[in-house]
């Protein structure tokens, strides 16, 4: 199957995301959204592997590896930003009593 | 048309279709439930690419671990289809999709005529993304890493304590 599939099925879902932080005022759905664009790249970081173990994997044996660790750490560091952002969520809720992100102007002025 | 293409087409429409439901719903409860389809679709693709071992991670972090916290908060908020007003202003729901519509245009557009496009992508096939292979790089050239993303998890979680707490 040619890579540019998965470009554009990529590149679709992260653009759904880009919609969805532009649009959707709740935070936790912004969130969810940028979540969302993370798998979009992810899913294209492994496509891009499998592409290179056929092209170049026999000179370079380990770069799909090497690719996929990548993808695996970049899960990881998704995993710690989601429980910092949710417990930070949960303070503005707290505080303010609403998810509504225009509700977090208070810098202005 | 192989079985593989129509699994890929399956899953491609089960993600698109999930995350376009996650940002048209109205209920969170909802939403989570669709981004929950769209990490299945995702973890398909990865068993298609013959990538064993994200996939697997991705179920039991993503649609585990990450949306059972979402759907907490959600809970825990008592959240439902009308904590979030409709939007009033029309005008910034039609340009944030207009906008949104014209990168995915300039996307395409800037990568259809690139050479690399057309190259095939290996699928079920290779020995990259089993277990045993990602385990023997990780725990040996990625050794550093692995624990210093330990030490991240660890001020990650200290860090949503002190953030959470009553008094601060």
């Amino acid at each position: 199957m040619p890579v540019y599939y998965y470009i554009f099925l990529s590149a679709t879902l992260f653009t759904i995301g880009v919609i969805g932080v532009l649009v959707r005022r709740s935070a936790i759905i912004v969130f969810m959204c940028i979540e969302l664009m993370l798998n979009a790249a992810n899913l294209l970081l492994v496509a891009f592997s499998k592409m290179h173990s056929q092209a170049i994997g026999a000179t370079h044996p380990t770069a799909a590896t090497d690719a996929q660790i990548f993808v695996f750490f970049s899960m990881v560091v998704a995993a710690a930003e989601v429980s910092v952002g949710l417990a930070i969520i949960v303070l503005m809720y707290r505080n303010v009593h609403s998810v509504d992100v225009n509700f977090l102007n208070r810098l202005k002025n | 048309m192989s079985i593989t293409e129509i699994l890929f087409w399956f899953l491609s429409v089960l993600a698109v279709g999930g995350a376009m439901l996650l940002v048209a719903s109205k209920n969170p409860v909802h939403s989570i439930l669709y981004l929950i389809i769209t990490f299945f679709a995702v973890s398909g693709h990865y068993i298609l690419l013959n990538a064993q071992f994200l996939a697997i991670v991705n179920i039991i972090v993503y649609a585990g671990a990450i949306m059972v916290l979402f759907l907490f908060v959600v809970m825990l908020m008592n959240l439902n289809a009308d904590s979030e007003p409709p939007q009033k202003n029309r005008l910034l729901l039609y340009s944030g999709t207009i906008a949104g519509c014209c990168l995915l245009l300039v996307l395409v557009a800037a990568l259809k005529q690139s050479s690399t496009t057309s190259q095939l992508v290996e699928m079920g096939g290779g020995d990259a993304g089993l277990i045993k292979n990602l385990g023997m790089a990780l725990f040996s050239d990625y050794v550093f890493p692995f624990e210093i993303s330990s030490v991240l998890f660890l001020s990650a979680m200290i860090g949503a304590v002190v953030i959470s707490k009553k008094e601060a």
